[in-house]
């Protein structure tokens, strides 16, 4: 028998048809629904009479627009409600289960999802979202699709797809203390591009990825996108059967036990062959901090801002100038002596109970600095919340001098009133340092929970060992 | 969905690398739950001087002279050229539906991001895929001439020009066969797959014998 990648598994059990063209039908096993990508796919099955093909393959939760605050006022917003709205009516038409915004389980639906055990190794998972990939730690494959899609999965259970080719990214060794696992996405980013993973399926390997909790997996595989990749994924081992277990949909019994046993499949054979190969030592991994408009743009906590002067290719420079000149940095600068006006802990990539634990380790009987206009923690979920209430994370937090919210996506796309100002700088464990991405005219730092709580005592960035 | 088989318009070159869809659509028009209206809002961050927000009056707002898209030149542009990784970052369909509304049928670019390149074949748009090279080339053959058409022909797979240019341009470019069959012919790929749905019915009673825990009614 052929030796088979991760990936070429998860594929070849989810062949339904194979086309004359090249293309496949594959199967989709689960479905994830927020308000954003969702109306127009529920209106083109309204508009052609159709009906979802299997209801209890979909979750919805509305995200990308919910208030972190005052959530009993509502949605200030009229057109942000709408959209809510819109999501609860398509919903409750349909049949399709869906945690509301006064629902404990609502949350960003890259952590609820995981969370209720909706998530499972060895299936397909698709979302209107682009940060779907981060399921791709449970050795599932997941990638994110456009609104189009959303409708051809509600109506047919299938996508038509054609193969990605396989890359893997080894991380060899032990991870240095204070290294986490943004610290690792953001490295490999640096390291291949944000397109190097373009047109490919992703696998991460290696020691130092083996030695992540589920929460540290989930963080590298929602970055996959960053590097291009739609679909990010990791071998199913007992850390991953661990998580799932006993969750509110994984299966129980004896299901659970024949479930468990099919999973152990979900690693690549030795001797797979991998398109790419990329590798990395986990000890020449430092914190990182991005300093540009793209999160290829990132550095050690220890160098200084790079020097466009020392870049040979003419658009690479280009792009080098016109990043620092938005970011409104100077090269040579040290990192570690930029201000930060504001702080955000949260995101599909950060905010599960992990990251909000390293953030409370750092914020515990310290301040945030005075310069410090705004430092905000976002909880991933309502039962995230709970349970860092539960352990008093809050209160370590609120004490320093943080804002403690309701769930949501909030300032790592600015969709609801959470948003930078122009020229503000952020230290933020979002995913994305795009031009704009946090608010018009907004400077983003994108920074592991640890590093960002470390900035907001600081005041600036910092080695968390020196604080 | 739009046929496409060929169009001759003007191109408008947009020298940047990895243009996020963040950038083509900002985050604060995707609330609409509507499929049209994004093409004023295109670009808004670098089209416009002031913040804009869902509902206010374009027309009224202070225009960006010197973006490119702001150019009388290129004022009824239907081809975007691009450079690398266009269309990274998020998975919004706003991105193709605001170029498509603009105006844009055909985007030319060395790479593109792989979803946003998914979601322009849903909508009419073609997406190519060219050598740095040969895109280098358009760059220059555009913008040294104002009022310069290219023809873009589906069915040939060429990229020409007609005697309104001083430089010569015939190029074929590589398509995959599903996705230019379905542009040319407007299809519905939902319909396609549902004529399938023995195959679908048949996979899903295989499966159920072998992970019998996604076949639960919950």
């Amino acid at each position: 028998m052929t030796a088979k990648t991760l990936y070429d598994k998860l594929w070849d059990s989810h062949v339904v048809r194979e086309n004359d063209d090249g293309t496949s039908l594959l199967y989709i096993d689960r479905q994830l629904i927020h308000e954003v990508t969702s109306p127009q796919a529920f209106e083109g099955l309204r508009i052609a009479n159709r009906q979802p093909w299997k209801l209890s393959a979909n979750l919805a939760t509305p995200d990308h627009n919910v208030p972190t605050t005052d959530r009993e006022q509502g949605i200030a917003d009229p057109i942000a409600k709408l959209q809510v709205d819109t999501l609860d009516e398509n919903c409750d038409l349909f049949g399709i289960t869906e945690f509301k915004m006064d629902d404990i389980r609502q949350g960003i639906v890259h952590v609820v999802s995981p969370e209720q055990g909706a998530t499972l190794p060895g299936m397909t998972l698709v979302c209107g979202d682009s940060h779907t990939s981060t399921h791709g730690a449970f050795g599932t494959l997941a990638f994110g699709i456009g609104t189009s899609e959303v409708e051809h999965v509600l109506a047919t259970q299938c996508l038509i797809q054609k193969k990605s080719k396989n890359m893997l990214v080894q991380v060899n060794g032990r991870l240095n203390a204070g290294v986490t696992a943004k610290d690792v996405i953001l490295a490999i980013i640096g390291k291949i591009g944000t397109a190097g993973g373009t047109g490919y399926a992703i696998e991460f390997a290696g020691d130092a990825i083996r030695s992540l909790s589920m929460e540290g997996r989930m963080t590298l595989s929602n970055m996959a996108i960053e590097a291009g990749a739609r679909a990010g994924m990791i071998a199913v081992d007992e850390t991953t059967i661990e998580f799932v277990k006993d969750r509110p949909y994984a299966p129980r019994g004896e299901l659970w036990q024949s479930a468990a046993e099919y999973w152990q499949n979900f690693h690549s054979d030795n001797g797979a062959h991998f398109y790419k190969t990329v590798t990395l030592e986990a000890s020449d991994i430092q914190p990182q901090v991005t300093w540009g408009t793209s999160p290829e743009m990132t550095m050690s906590i220890d160098d200084t801002i790079p020097d466009p002067a020392m870049e040979n290719d003419p658009v690479k420079k280009d792009g080098m100038k016109a990043a620092l000149d938005y970011m409104g940095l100077t090269a040579g600068t040290p990192i570690n002596e930029v201000p930060v006006d504001v702080v955000f802990i949260g995101s599909c990539t950060n905010s599960r109970i992990e990251d909000i634990r390293a953030a409370a380790e750092i914020a515990k009987d310290k301040k945030v600095a005075d310069g410090v206009k705004q430092a905000l923690v976002v909880p991933g979920s309502g039962l995230i919340k709970q349970q860092a209430e539960d352990e008093g994370l809050d209160k370590i937090l609120t004490d320093a001098g943080f804002e403690w919210r309701e769930p949501g996506c909030s300032m790592c796309l600015a969709m609801n009133a959470d948003r930078l100002e122009p020229q503000e700088r952020c230290a933020s464990t979002s995913n994305r340092n795009f031009e704009g991405r946090q608010g018009q005219g907004g400077r983003t730092h994108l920074v592991s929970p640890a590093m960002a709580a470390a900035a907001a005592i600081a005041g600036h960035f910092v080695r968390i060992d020196t604080l | 969905m739009e046929k496409f088989t060929k169009i001759t318009a003007i191109a408008v070159p947009l020298d940047r690398v990895n243009v996020d869809t963040d950038a083509i659509i900002p985050k604060q028009f995707l609330k609409s739950i509507k499929r049209s209206g994004f093409g004023p809002n295109l670009f808004d961050e670098w089209r416009y001087l002031d913040l804009g927000e869902p509902g206010m009056d374009n027309s009224q707002r202070s225009v960006n002279p010197d973006f490119v898209l702001n150019k009388a030149r290129y004022a009824n542009a239907q081809i975007l050229l691009a450079r690398d990784n266009f269309g990274c970052g998020s998975s919004r369909e706003h991105a193709p539906w605001a170029l498509e509304d603009f105006g844009i049928r055909v985007i030319i670019a060395p790479s593109f991001a792989d979803i946003f390149y998914n979601n322009c074949f849903k909508n009419g748009i073609l997406p190519i895929i060219l050598p740095e090279s040969t895109v280098d080339e358009l760059f220059q053959v555009v913008e040294a001439q104002e009022g310069a058409q290219l023809t873009v022909d589906l069915v040939q797979q060429t990229i020409s020009s007609d005697d309104s240019l001083s430089h010569n341009i015939d190029i074929r470019f590589e398509i995959d066969q599903f996705r230019r069959h379905c542009l040319l012919e407007g299809l519905d790929e939902i319909g396609l797959t549902l004529a399938h749905s023995d195959d679908i019915r048949n996979y899903e009673n295989k499966q159920k014998e072998i992970t019998p825990w996604l076949f639960n009614t919950r």
